[in-house]
């Protein structure tokens, strides 16, 4: 049974996950889970579509280009909108005269916040004990407090005219001194927010063991202080909002490429007053967020506000320039850490101080992003005793909030880097000093030094496996004959765990569940609807592939429909790698819900056991007797004759809350090459093996990690948000801010190993973020590595040519002093 | 990204075009409209009138020229990449097209818009002033023939008169000279950070003359003289030391990616390896 692509009916590339994933998986899981699903069918019976490199289902109408996004959409009547920004850092609005830009041609409205201030604020999820909620109103009101920050906003017949009107609208700024440093602003007098009179938005202390005492009794004490610059996340489609409103019916529609449709909502109907039961979202095609939709913005409060009153559609679309200035942007730490160190490399202790640049307002995640830095800053390693302090700060910049990682990357980047520092203070090889830290396999489920619990690892496998496929040896080899040659050649490891599948509802800001539906309809098609809002990542094809080995029918026999509030049950969204492991696993006890009242009406039919219906190849029964697929439904629906106490029907929803998160790892190994008369990096060889549990679609997975690791080696590499000391934006094109190219990044070789999730049935974890997270300090830890002959042991992200050059420089010139 | 309101002409001949130039202050020609459109929607440019270039026939080409290779204006870089009258006789400017931007860059971008353009981080200005080109413009007085190193005046400007537009760029034959474009990209823009383009002849293993141009540095390209005459007469083992004069009291510019110091640098360092690569590149 060959999967043929539909376009050209040559055969998809097929094969199973490789290093046979599946029958790898521990007994206890494989009793629940689709590993027992496969077992049960190798003998004779159809492959299963699970574990298949099935070509997406998505994708004839994303490359062909005829799939909706919001600025595709063109309703009768619709306005346009096109905001009125701050090209000041920080500044008082003396006035705004808008008389020009209302007598220009084709416009409808103007609005300030003159208009606006009665609805209300942007939301902030975050509930630290001293956190600082400045009011974050959706028009600028009195102040502005970063470049890009709306003041206005021009409603037009088109575009054109709304833009050409946009340049009339006259604002008076008397510009102020901008907050840009966050240690500067800690200590400083000059305040983001005069009422908060403190530009300290809110401290976080995790407090684990004796510290001091850890500290006390290392024979090496290793410390560093760590920048993890500003990204803007950069998604390839922008952001876009299209709301329209009907005043008899009163119901008001917002079409917006958002990663969270729900939440939304609700979100919508308490900024602008409107009763929830009458707002509906939708989320067109949404190309890619990276965690930058993963909000609630006030252009999403501005334009239905603005269809409201004006009873027409209007729409916005996000300029790229928009995306850079105003969408959220990721990371902005600085870390002084501290590790207490044994001769052996046992890790004794911990001390850390996260300094988090938050930015002028709380977005949605805004202060929780950092707390998450200390949650996963042990690493994958036993670590004696921590402490962790986290101190949020405002500054005249935008907000920084979930990027790709979302606080664990810095997390990674801290421990892998101080992994690296202590192994050569230690004259330790880095992979061994990590073994030595490393929990057994027999050790899980781990309990950290944080305070949460891995549920199932194998570092050290992965580790391994990692070394041999990079050919450690052999790297190590050719560094030594470079250096001899006056060459640099590095080598890096980043041995990883991260947090995904969020999460327990108990440690999430709003609900840490997902909802499913499964329903199989009269023609024996099924229908899947899933509170998870996939914008990229191929769960309409996953999805399909998980319900079809449910049914014994086909991935094109099901359908997943999500991102529209009006068709799917409440759900929280797709983020933090949890849409498989959390929405999937509730769409997979809807189907097992459904199959279960499939089996009672076919036995009842055939006179069996419900529990010997097999169902197979859009057949249901035993081997000897059996009913086509449609005939069961059929019985279901037409229900004249249904077993006792059946309901007429076929459909079940789950809402599905997971008792912990999911714990993917992997190791990743990095070798480079550095040009010490420009600073110019050159990756030579990458290889990543990762773990997140069983494999729907290998293919996807792969892509996942793809994209994953160039952002990661882009950040390690290339790209920085940089704000002047005014406060002004300097990278805000594509022409200065570096998004990686695929000339840029080199081939990947990449493996699995898989140690099943036991905390859902799947056993699925979840490989959004691995990537990013990974690779990131792989890549740092080979160019540090490459120039240990020069005694340099750091430099700060983005390794950009001239900053290397320069610490090659000084290296040689304090070498010859 | 909504670029100001425009008016819009296509003239069929280059005398229509000149004409249409004089009839407005404000009037800009567009060619590939890879450095002018994006301009537009950043709003940086509002020009009132746009002449397209496009519809003139006869302004695209490559073709021998006696000793020289004449290209017409409207050339693209993909064309001027892939040329084999090129290849053969005067390398240098395709090594050039072919480190340019992407490849919808290439694809649409023209060598005239490029140089009335002189973006201080292009490609073709360094290549066209180690090649001694010539550039041939024509307003309404007629016709008149640029040398390269009087055509690049400053940042964004050249010694076009307004009014003036290109129709052609000529560049010598390279047979005898070994030739080389080194370049280091911008990560974001793919610009040059610095890039440097040498013409070598040699003569019993020691330079007999090198013409070096380099892009990316000051705010405009320029001929680097102080290494070119360094380089003459010298044996393979001087030619850092040489280079290492390739920014010699040359005003860098310097930004939040590379700084006026490093920049030069750069050039020393990029100066020595096009200067290599040129005396290796079969003559
Ligand atoms: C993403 C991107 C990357 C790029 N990377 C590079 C790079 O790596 N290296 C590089 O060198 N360039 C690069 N460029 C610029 C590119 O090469 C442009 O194509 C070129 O600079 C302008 O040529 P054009 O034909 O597009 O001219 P246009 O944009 O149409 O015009 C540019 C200017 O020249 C004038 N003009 C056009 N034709 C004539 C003429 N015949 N006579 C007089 N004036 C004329 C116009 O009025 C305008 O002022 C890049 C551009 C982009 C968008």
């Amino acid at each position: 049974m060959a999967i043929r692509s539909r376009k050209t009916g040559k055969p998809a590339p097929r094969q199973m996950a490789p290093q046979g994933t599946l029958a790898r998986a521990p007994k206890k899981a494989a009793e629940r889970g689709i590993a027992a699903a496969q077992k049960s069918r190798t003998n004779g019976r159809p492959e299963p579509w699970v574990g298949r490199r099935y070509l997406r289902k998505e994708d004839p109408r994303l490359i062909q280009g005829i799939s909706h996004y919001a600025d595709d959409l063109r309703l009768p009547g619709m306005l346009h909108c096109v905001f009125v920004r701050s090209p000041h850092a920080y500044a008082r609005i003396a006035g705004i005269h808008t008389g020009a830009a209302r007598s220009s041609p084709g416009v409808v409205a103007v609005y300030t916040a003159s208009d606006t201030k009665a609805l209300g604020v942007v939301p902030c999820a975050g509930a630290l004990p001293d956190l600082k909620i400045p009011r974050h109103p959706v028009l600028a009101e009195g102040h502005v407090r970063h470049v890009g920050e709306p003041v206005a906003a021009v409603i037009a017949e088109d575009l054109y005219q709304a833009r050409d009107a946009a340049e009339k609208v006259q604002v008076e700024y008397d510009p102020l001194p901008a907050v840009v440093d966050p240690e500067k602003a800690l200590a400083g007098t000059n305040f983001v927010h005069a009422s908060v009179k403190s530009n300290q938005a809110f401290t976080h202390q995790l407090k684990n063991g004796d510290v001091d005492a850890a500290f006390s009794r290392a024979d090496r004490v290793v410390k560093a202080r760590f920048v993890n610059q500003r990204l803007a996340p950069v998604s390839m489609e922008t952001r876009g909002v299209v709301a329209q409103y009907l005043p008899g019916e009163k119901t008001l529609t917002v079409w917006s490429s958002t990663q969270i449709p729900h939440l939304l909502k609700t979100q919508v109907a308490l900024i602008l007053g409107v009763p929830e039961t009458h707002v509906r979202v939708v989320t067109p095609e949404v190309g890619g967020g990276f965690g930058s939709k993963l909000n609630v913005y006030r252009e999403e409060a501005v334009v239905p506000f603005a269809a409201m009153q004006l009873g027409r559609p209007v729409k916005w679309s996000e300029s790229r320039r928009e995306n850079i200035a105003a969408t959220i942007h990721g990371r902005d730490q600085i870390n002084y850490v501290e590790l207490a160190l044994k001769k052996n490399g046992t890790i004794l202790g911990m001390r850390a101080r996260v300094i988090s640049d938050l930015g002028a307002y709380h977005q949605l995640l805004t202060p929780i992003i950092p707390t998450l830095t200390a949650l996963l800053i042990s690493g994958c390693y036993k670590i004696g005793a921590l402490q962790c302090d986290v101190v949020g700060v405002f500054t005249n910049k935008m907000a920084t909030d979930a990027y790709r990682g979302a606080g664990r990357p810095e997390a990674t980047y801290i421990i892998e880097r101080m992994v690296d520092l202590a192994a050569r203070e230690l004259n330790l090889d880095p992979a061994e000093i990590r073994r030595r830290n490393f929990p057994k396999p027999r050790e899980y489920p781990f309990a950290t030094i944080t305070g949460i619990t891995y549920d199932s690892g194998n570092y050290e496998n992965a580790m391994k496996k990692a070394l041999e496929l990079a050919g450690y040896s052999r790297l190590r080899a050719r560094q030594k004959d470079a250096w001899k040659r006056g060459k640099y050649y590095g080598v890096g490891l980043s041995t990883y765990v991260e947090i995904c599948a969020m999460g327990p509802s108990t440690a999430m800001p709003a609900g840490g569940w997902e909802s499913g539906t499964v329903r199989v309809e009269p023609t024996g098609k099924i229908t899947v609807l899933t509170g998870a809002s996939p914008h990229g990542q191929g769960q309409e094809t996953t999805f399909a592939q998980i319900v079809a080995d449910i049914f014994g029918l086909t991935p094109d026999d099901v359908n997943i429909v999500h991102g529209d509030t009006a068709a799917v049950p409440y759900g929280i969204g797709t983020f933090g790698s949890r849409a498989t492991a959390v929405g999937g696993t509730a769409m997979y006890i809807a189907a097992q819900k459904v199959k279960a009242k499939m089996a009672a009406i076919a036995a009842h039919l055939l006179g069996e056991k419900a529990a010997a219906m097999n169902f197979s190849a859009g057949r249901v029964g035993t081997k000897k007797k059996s009913l086509g697929f449609g005939e069961v439904v059929g019985a279901a629906y037409v229900a004249r004759n249904l077993p006792p106490g059946v309901e007429p029907g076929l459909e079940a929803t789950h809402f599905f809350e997971p008792s912990n998160f999911t714990f993917p790892f992997g190791t990743h190994v990095v070798s480079c090459e550095v040009d010490a008369e420009t600073g110019h990096i050159r990756i030579d060889k990458y290889v990543a093996v990762d773990d997140c549990g069983n494999v729907i679609n290998p293919l996807l997975v792969e892509g996942q990690i793809h994209g994953g690791i160039v952002q990661g080696v882009s950040q390690a590499l290339f790209e920085e948000v940089i704000y002047n000391e005014d406060g002004q934006l300097v990278t805000g094109t594509l022409m200065d801010y570096s998004m990686p190219k695929a000339a840029q990044v080199p081939e990947f070789i990449l493996e699995r190993t898989c140690t099943p999730s036991p905390v859902n049935p799947m056993g699925v974890k979840g490989v959004g973020e691995a990537g990013t997270i990974a690779s990131t300090p792989a890549v740092v830890n080979a160019v540090c590595d490459a120039l240990r002959p020069l005694g340099i042991t750091h430099i700060d992200m983005p390794l950009k040519p001239e900053k290397v050059w320069r610490a090659i420089q000084q290296a040689r010139a304090a070498a010859a002093s | 990204m909504i670029p100001a309101n425009f008016d819009y002409q296509a003239p069929s001949s280059v005398e229509q075009a000149i004409a249409l130039l004089e009839s407005s202050h404000e009037a800009k020609l567009l060619a590939g409209g890879h450095s002018l459109l994006p301009a537009m929607k950043l709003r940086l440019a509002e020009p009132a009138l746009l002449i397209d270039l496009g519809r003139i026939p006869g302004l695209s080409y490559v073709r021998e020229a006696g000793a020289q290779v004449a290209l017409g204006a409207m050339t693209t870089h993909a064309a001027i990449a892939e040329s084999p009258l090129l290849a053969s006789r005067s390398p240098l400017l395709s090594r050039a097209a072919r480190q340019i931007g992407d490849v919808q860059v290439r694809n649409r971008g023209t060598i005239g818009g490029s140089i009335a353009h002189a973006d201080p981080a292009a490609d073709y200005p360094a290549a066209l002033l180690a090649l001694d080109a010539e550039i041939v413009a024509r307003g309404r007085k007629g016709e008149r023939t640029i040398p390269a190193r009087e055509f690049f005046s400053g940042l964004f400007s050249t010694t076009l008169l307004s009014g003036e537009l290109i129709t052609e760029i000529r560049v010598p034959a390279t047979t005898g000279a070994g030739t080389s474009y080194a370049k280091f990209h911008h990560p974001a823009s793919g610009f040059a950070v610095v890039g440097v383009a040498a013409v070598v002849k040699m003569a019993s293993g020691k330079i007999q003359s090198a013409a070096i141009g380099i892009t990316g540095v000051a705010d405009h390209a320029y001929r680097a003289g102080a290494a070119e005459r360094a380089l003459v007469n010298q044996p393979a083992s001087a030619i850092a030391g040489a280079c290492s004069r390739a920014a010699e009291g040359v005003d860098a510019l310097g930004d939040h990616f590379a700084s006026a110091e490093y920049r030069k640098h750069l050039a020393a360092v990029y100066c020595r390896r096009a200067v290599q690569e040129a005396m290796a590149a079969k003559a």
